[in-house]
C-alpha cells in the first residue's frame, strides 16, 4: 500500500524492488504450439483451447489461451523480476479479455509489466500487474507479493 | 435456473493424494517458460535452500483441474452446465512452494455463491495440504457460468 509507506517502514523490499519502481516489461509470444503443450502439461482439454469449429461454435473469435496460461507467463515475469523462482507469497488475477491466438507461426504477443504498489510490514512486495494482448488489457485486479531475496524456506 | 445459494458452505471430502514428481514439474515449467533451474535441477533447488525441486506458481491448477475441481463440476445438486462455464478470477496463497515428492490432498469448499446479471457466480477454496497436514499452498477460483440469452 503506497500511502501506508511513510510511517517508517521500509519502502525498499530486500531484493530491491522500491515502492513506486516501474519494472521492465516482459514480452512473451503465443503460438497454437504453445496451448497444445499447455494443455497438456496442464491437463485442461477443454477443446476451445485447441479446436477453432469449437471455439467459434460456441460465441468466440477462434482458439483462445488458457487463462491459467496467459497467469503462468505473468507469474514468469514476476519471478523473473523478484530474482526468485520461489519468492511468490500470494498471485491473483480476473480474467477480463480472451486472449486470441491465430493459427500461423507468429501467433500473438502478450506484455506483461508492473510496478512495485508497496512494502509490506515484513519486507514483501506487492505488485500491480498489467497484461496486454492486441492493445486490450487482458488480466484485472492482477497482484503479487513476492518475498525478498533471502527469505526463501526449504 | 440459479444456483442455489444454500450451497455455500459445501465441503467435499479430501481427494486420494497426489505426488508430485520431478518430470510433471519439469514438464509444467516447459509449458509456462519457466526456465530456472530450480524446476528440473535438484542440487540447484538444494543450493537455493530447497529439499527438491519444486513447481512454478501456477502449478497447483494441475491437481486442481483435476481433483476438486471435477467434485465441484460433476456436484448434481450444483447442476453446473459446463458448456457455459468461464474462469473469472484466480487467486493463489503459498505456504511454501510444492515440491516433488509431495503428496498432497485437496480439500475443497464452496466459499460463495451470488447471481447477477443472469450469470451464476461460485467461488470455491480449495486447501491444498500433504497427507500429513503440512499446510502448502490455497487456491481461489471464481467460475462464471453464463445465463442462457
Amino acid at each position: 500500500m503506497a500511502d501506508e509507506t511513510g510511517h517508517g517502514q521500509a519502502t525498499a523490499s530486500p531484493n530491491g524492488l522500491e515502492a513506486g519502481a516501474v519494472l521492465p516489461p516482459r514480452t512473451f509470444r503465443i503460438t497454437r504450439a504453445d496451448l497444445v503443450r499447455y494443455a497438456g502439461a496442464s491437463g485442461d482439454l477443454n477443446p476451445i483451447h485447441w479446436s477453432e469449429r469449437f471455439a467459434t461454435g460456441v460465441g468466440l473469435p477462434g482458439v483462445i489461451a488458457h487463462g491459467m496460461y496467459t497467469m503462468g507467463l505473468a507469474g514468469q515475469a514476476v519471478v523473473e523480476w523478484a530474482g526468485d523462482p520461489a519468492a511468490v507469497v500470494e498471485f491473483g488475477v480476473r480474467f477480463t479479455k480472451p486472449v486470441a491466438v491465430p493459427d500461423d507461426d507468429t501467433g500473438t504477443e502478450l506484455v506483461v509489466s508492473a510496478v512495485v504498489k508497496g512494502v509490506t510490514p515484513d519486507g514483501h512486495a506487492e505488485l500491480a500487474l498489467t497484461a496486454v494482448c492486441a492493445g486490450e488489457k487482458v488480466l484485472g485486479q492482477a497482484r503479487a507479493v513476492v518475498r525478498g531475496a533471502g527469505g526463501t524456506t526449504g | 435456473m440459479p444456483i442455489d445459494p444454500s450451497f455455500v458452505g459445501r465441503t467435499y471430502p479430501p481427494t486420494a493424494p497426489y505426488e508430485v514428481g520431478r518430470e510433471k514439474i519439469r514438464e509444467f515449467a516447459d509449458a509456462v517458460g519457466a526456465a530456472h533451474p530450480a524446476h528440473r535441477d535438484p542440487a540447484v533447488a538444494q543450493a537455493l535452500g530447497h529439499r527438491d525441486v519444486f513447481a512454478p506458481p501456477t502449478f497447483p491448477v494441475v491437481l486442481t483441474i483435476g481433483t476438486s475441481g471435477s467434485q465441484v463440476f460433476d456436484d448434481p445438486d450444483l447442476g453446473i452446465d459446463f458448456s457455459r462455464l468461464v474462469h473469472g478470477d484466480q487467486r493463489f496463497r503459498y505456504t511454501r512452494p510444492v515440491y516433488a515428492g509431495d503428496r498432497l490432498v485437496c480439500v475443497c469448499t464452496i466459499e460463495d455463491i451470488t447471481h447477477r446479471a443472469g450469470n451464476d457466480f461460485l467461488v470455491t477454496r480449495t486447501e491444498l495440504a500433504t497427507e500429513t497436514g503440512e499446510q502448502v499452498v490455497t487456491v481461489w477460483s471464481k467460475l462464471v457460468v453464463r445465463g442462457e440469452q
